[in-house]
């Protein structure tokens, strides 16, 4: 049985998501392969090879990969599938975009975003915004998953040493191309990886008073993140959204300011360690979940908490 | 230029299911059930894109039990043109259902078929890039903007970290992200006219397509509950409490 892992990188760094995958890949058991397709990609690939428990990695490097198109991916990956048991995804906007499309050339099934191993064939994930969790097995030659980053701790990113070995890189599709790419800048952690999480809701009232978050975040030394409420009202960008439509986090420490806690936010977070909410409606559902709950007006309790820290 | 719109009859974003005590699965029976949210952006994406000339005609479809109907009469109230059934009461996962579209977009021949990005019953997010390997085009997931546009598509899609742009060479399947439109309310009058729309109904047997389901669910489980927590009086509490009690800061 051996495991493939697609790596996650921008062709310069490998992404933290590609450690929790090959932590999932462990569980599963067996060689572990890494895959990394992209253009320029040598630093990445040997990255890839430092990585605990990996025994082989296999580079694809052609311009026509560079931009992590779909269609191209899924060619590089269907091109080496063949030798694989099982064929694993970070659960990553990349990930979730080319996972299915190798799965449906390969005429399997394909298992979202799982949580847990319990055999080769057995895996766990949550449905209905995670308020079920599924155990499914499948009984498919090759098993394409997808593995939420947040349920694997992630393996050391020293340690290995793997051979890379290249692979011929597939021709270009034709079917799509690449035109741009708008990349919100930050010096925050990234919000997926984040050890500490502040966000904020629809009770912020403003994009201004978002600001408010910032101190705070920088005393603890928090990705920022938002209720859809506040992304759709403006308040932050989209790619701070956590929810089962936005990212799934699942920090040391979620501190949830302003937030109601409708069940589609709190799939994206219930699983963090410790949940602080602050809100001023003692109803709010946010409550039920938080570890330890302050009803009070944000716009006092957030000055006085970052002057207390 | 003809789209075709997939839908899903989902339980209602609303309602927090439960999980059967024999852990079969969850219980939806006496839910309320609802059009899956992501694919009411993809009706009035369509709707939109024909209101603006880009496209002649829109054509909704759904697979599932009889009471697809309703969705799809919904979607017709929103702006498709017709709509086509395909109806089984077997369980539907994202391969068969892709399986199922894949027959009628040979059928039908869409230039362009817009998805839901994923479903909020099965969370799997899946079915839009499934059907774009089966019929071998191009895709263009989680859409925040859509222009279609001599033979081509050119989609702004949000990834993590920010936005990338990509072009489409059409036919080609783009799914929608929440970002994309604000679905309209559907009004009285339009709800009315949908009933006299078409609706055409086929079984996976017409459409030559074996739906049996790749995965076994062995069992559905409630998430582990967590503990119950405190209600602190002031910030000082609380520092003191994050510090002390649970040492994370």
């Amino acid at each position: 049985m051996t495991i493939l892992v697609i790596a996650e990188h921008d062709n310069a760094e490998l992404k933290g998501a590609t450690f929790n995958t090959i932590a999932a890949a462990q569980k599963i058991g067996g060689d572990i392969h890494v895959l990394v397709a992209g253009s320029g990609a040598d630093t990445v690939a040997e990255q890839a090879a430092k990585a605990a428990g990996v025994a082989k990695v296999l580079l694809a490097d052609g311009a026509q990969l560079g931009d992590s198109l779909a269609e191209n991916i899924a060619a590089q990956v269907l091109a080496v599938a063949k030798d694989y048991s099982h064929i694993l995804f970070p659960a990553t906007a990349s990930g979730k975009n080319v996972a299915p499309r190798v799965a449906a050339t390969l005429d399997v099934a394909q298992i979202s975003d799982i949580i847990g191993v319990e055999s080769a064939d057995t895996f766990e994930r949550p449905i209905y915004a995670g308020n079920a969790i599924a155990t499914v097995q499948s009984s498919d030659a090759i098993k394409v998953i997808t593995v939420r980053t947040t349920a694997f701790d992630a393996v050391a990113a020293e340690g290995g040493s793997a051979a890379i070995d290249k692979a011929e890189a597939v021709a270009d599709s034709g079917l799509s191309s690449f035109v741009g790419r708008e990349v919100a800048k930050s010096d925050r952690p990234e919000l997926a990886g984040a050890a500490v999480v502040v966000s904020g809701g629809r009770g912020m009232g403003s994009a201004e008073n978002f600001k408010l978050l910032d101190p705070l975040a920088d005393k603890l030394g928090a990705a920022l993140g938002a209720s859809r409420a506040a992304v759709d009202a403006g308040y932050a960008p989209n790619d701070w959204q956590v929810g089962q439509t936005g990212k799934i986090v699942a920090p040391q420490l979620y501190v949830a300011i302003g937030i109601s806690g409708a069940i589609q936010h709190l799939a994206g977070m219930k699983d963090s360690k410790v949940i602080v909410a602050i809100n001023k409606d003692a109803e709010a559902p946010i409550f039920g979940v938080a570890d330890y709950g302050l009803v009070a007006d944000l716009f006092q309790a957030v000055p006085e908490l970052v002057q207390a820290l | 230029m003809k789209v075709l719109v997939p839908v899903k009859r989902v339980v209602d974003y609303n309602v927090k299911v439960r999980v059967k005590s024999d852990q079969s699965g969850v219980d939806i029976a006496n839910v309320k059930m609802s059009m899956n949210p992501f694919d009411e952006i993809a009706v009035e994406e369509a709707t939109r894109l024909k209101e603006k000339g880009a496209v002649t005609e829109v054509v909704a479809v759904s697979c599932g039990v009889t009471q697809c109907q309703e969705t799809l009469r919904t979607a017709m109230a929103i702006g498709a043109d017709r709509a086509i059934l395909v109806q089984t009461d077997a369980e539907l996962q994202p391969l068969a259902v892709a399986k199922l579209l894949k027959a009628v977009v040979d059928k039908e021949q869409p230039e362009l078929v817009i998805l839901g990005k994923q479903a909020i019953d099965d969370d799997a997010n899946q079915t839009g890039q499934m059907l774009a390997a089966l019929l071998g085009w191009g895709q263009a997931t989680f859409a925040s903007k859509l222009d279609v546009a001599d033979g081509k598509a050119t989609v702004t899609r949000e990834v993590d970290g920010g936005l990338e742009t990509v072009a489409l060479k059409l036919p080609a399947i783009v799914t929608t992200d929440l970002r994309l439109n604000e679905p309209r309310y559907v009004t009285l009058p339009n709800i009315m006219k949908a009933k006299k729309k078409q609706l055409d109904t086929f079984t996976p047997d017409d459409l030559g397509v074996d739906v049996a389901p790749r995965l076994k669910t062995l069992k559905v489980a409630e998430p582990p509950a967590r503990s119950a927590g405190i209600i602190v009086p002031d910030v000082a509490t609380l520092v003191d409490k994050l510090k002390n009690e649970a040492k994370v800061i």
